[in-house]
């Protein structure tokens, strides 16, 4: 209150009348009012954050950087050390990167294509639009019986692949594996990303693509001169959605394989897990460190590419 | 050039056909695939999942659209006979819906307070928010986990609905809505006198009615599918929901597993038939990360 009334002094040694000295403190007083109302509606959610989130997460990091819960000595990076010299950890994030680089470009640029097919005048659109978002809808637990009759080594599709006259193929227990969960993975999510890009085609001005029309630009060049520049920010907003998302794959992994899948589905959840059930403390907050501090720089990434391709398309 | 011009669309049109198969089937072959007969079931997909329950077992799989014979039998084991499934059900709802009722109900009072107000400090935690709104269960569990401990409530439902309450997710969505809600009628409540409760309640609610429509839909699907949560923090089997019991179903008892697999759908499914235009319109707003 004090230091508010001195920097009030300062700020007020021209010669001033006695209204506009009023006025001006009864909006400063306004502002302290609107601020605390503020805070009072945003106080239980920000409680419950700072509960369950916040401070847990200061734990977190500290945990990371001791010893012990037991002797608690600092001991800064061993534990970031030993976390990246575990091979558990390191085929774990090898695997996830490794599934997010086939993942994520597969579904943006499907999902373009399942919008740009939308934006085509066919009959049936709205129809189709609810079918292409359905998946979203069914929870993952109620299909992979069905993934799994397909994929199994007696499966459909193996039979198929048989009467082509093709070899079997082990899906669920080799390499292939990978391709199975991108599948169910671009089955689930391209429908949210296909809402997304209809969106951003809908903010497309129609003039440009009229005027377009009118000198005879043929649909490619539309494409990538008009539609494509004003898609970018959608663009790399679907490609952030779409890489987290792939972070969270592991439920997918978990409901067709179970604890153990093949080594090449081991991913960074599966290794959360099994720490969990070892409660090694420093390993798991190790881990979820490095994760926090990935994430913070994808989505730096995602707030810088957002201002650079925004400012380009505005108006 | 105009029969060019039908030609692409029919073609498009042949294409997204294709592709709306490819998206339905999954879903529909688990509808009709559960109301066939336990031996139906064995003698088509016996192979897989290998029952040594007798009866005759087929050679090669043999994917069916439509069952010989409809039949409810495995709707009623499983709804009637064994309580098992039942209960997961049970245990699935009670998890979700105080879930979604809360989340709603703190997301609507934060994301007017960060509507109405801005400064400097907010739109910062606002920001945070976002960023929080953005981070994978790898990052969030542990933290969990850890308060889960402290406050004793490790393997009780209370371990995921408290966490769930606050995820910050719905806060962002509904920001964004509100934002959209004209000022002049906020000024005109309060030259009329209306405190800020009153202007929440009375104006602000009712104009993004369909915006908490859209955002419950969102949240119940994604607490409706969880698995990792469970996993961890609800251990005790007893108490699991049916969406990680389901996996665990054991081969002898296939049929009996799409019959609860789609039941399980059901809610999540008519949600989204009788809310499809809400959803759409939420997902697209959440199309930008910046308020």
């Amino acid at each position: 209150m004090k230091t508010f009334d001195l920097k009030k002094k300062k700020r007020a040694e021209e010669p001033m009348d006695e209204t506009a000295r009023l006025r001006r403190r009864a909006v400063a007083a306004e502002k302290r009012r609107d601020f605390a109302k503020s805070l009072c509606f945003l106080s239980p959610s920000l409680l419950g954050v700072g509960v369950f989130f916040i401070v847990p997460f200061g734990v977190v990091v500290y945990y990371s950087l001791i010893d012990g819960v037991g002797s608690r000595n600092f001991v800064f990076l061993k534990n970031f050390i030993a976390l990246f010299h575990n091979s558990a950890f390191l085929m774990a994030a090898k695997n996830t990167l490794s599934f997010s680089v086939l993942a994520v470009p597969l579904a943006v640029v499907l999902a373009v294509v399942l919008a740009l097919m939308l934006e085509c005048r066919i009959p049936l659109k709205s129809q189709f639009r609810t079918f292409f978002l359905s998946p979203m809808m069914v929870p993952v637990a109620s299909v992979v019986l069905i993934w799994q009759v397909l994929f199994n080594y007696n499966g459909t599709v193996n039979e198929l692949i048989l009467a082509l006259g093709g070899g079997r193929i082990d899906w669920l227990q080799s390499d292939y594996c990978q391709w199975v969960v991108i599948l169910l993975f671009l089955w689930k999510n391209l429908g949210y990303n296909m809402i997304l890009f209809m969106a951003g085609l809908a903010n497309i001005p129609r003039e440009l693509l009229e005027v377009a029309d009118v000198e005879g630009a043929s649909e490619t060049y539309k494409f990538f001169a008009i539609k494509l520049r004003y898609l970018s920010p959608t663009v790399l907003f679907v490609t952030i959605l779409s890489l987290i998302n792939s972070f969270k794959v592991f439920r997918e992994v978990y409901l067709l394989t179970g604890d153990y899948p093949f080594e090449k589905l081991y991913m960074l959840q599966h290794f959360m897990n099994n720490t969990f059930k070892s409660l090694d403390y420093q390993k798991l907050s190790a881990a979820a460190v490095v994760m926090a501090l990935v994430m913070v720089v994808l989505i730096a990434l995602l707030f810088k590419a957002e201002d650079w391709f925004g400012k380009d398309v505005e108006g | 050039m105009k029969k060019k011009r039908y030609f692409g669309r029919g073609a498009m049109f042949l294409l997204c056909a294709f592709f709306a198969v490819a998206f339905l089937l999954p879903t529909v072959l688990t509808i009709t695939n559960s109301f066939m007969s336990e031996a139906e079931i064995n003698s088509n997909y016996g192979m897989i999942f290998s029952t040594t329950t007798g009866g005759y077992v087929s050679k090669t799989v043999n994917l069916k659209f439509i069952p010989d014979k409809v039949t409810l039998s495995q709707y009623i084991t499983g709804l009637i006979k064994s309580p098992e499934y039942l209960l997961k059900f049970w245990n699935s709802i009670l998890l979700v819906v105080p879930i979604v009722i809360g989340q709603v109900a703190f997301a609507s009072v934060a994301a007017y307070s960060f509507t109405r107000w801005r400064g400097r400090i907010r739109s910062g935690i606002f920001f945070f928010y976002v960023i929080l709104m953005l981070m994978p269960y790898q990052v969030t569990l542990v933290p969990n986990y850890l308060v889960s401990d402290w406050l004793g409530i490790l393997n009780t439902r209370w371990s995921i609905i408290l966490p769930g309450m606050f995820a910050p997710f719905s806060v962002f969505l509904l920001t964004k809505f509100m934002r959209r809600i004209p000022y002049s009628l906020i000024e005109a409540a309060k030259v009329d006198g209306a405190g800020e409760w009153d202007i929440f309640t009375r104006i602000c609610l009712p104009q993004c009615r369909s915006a908490l429509y859209s955002i419950t839909i969102l949240v119940f699907i994604d607490y409706w599918n969880m698995v990792e949560q469970p996993l961890i923090l609800l251990p005790d089997a007893e108490s699991q929901p049916l969406s990680v019991f389901l996996s665990s179903i054991n081969s002898g008892e296939i049929g009996l597993a799409f019959a609860m697999a789609t039941v399980y759908m059901i809610p999540s499914l008519l949600l989204f038939l009788h809310g499809e235009e809400y959803l759409v319109e939420g997902i697209a707003n959440s199309g930008s990360v910046k308020g």
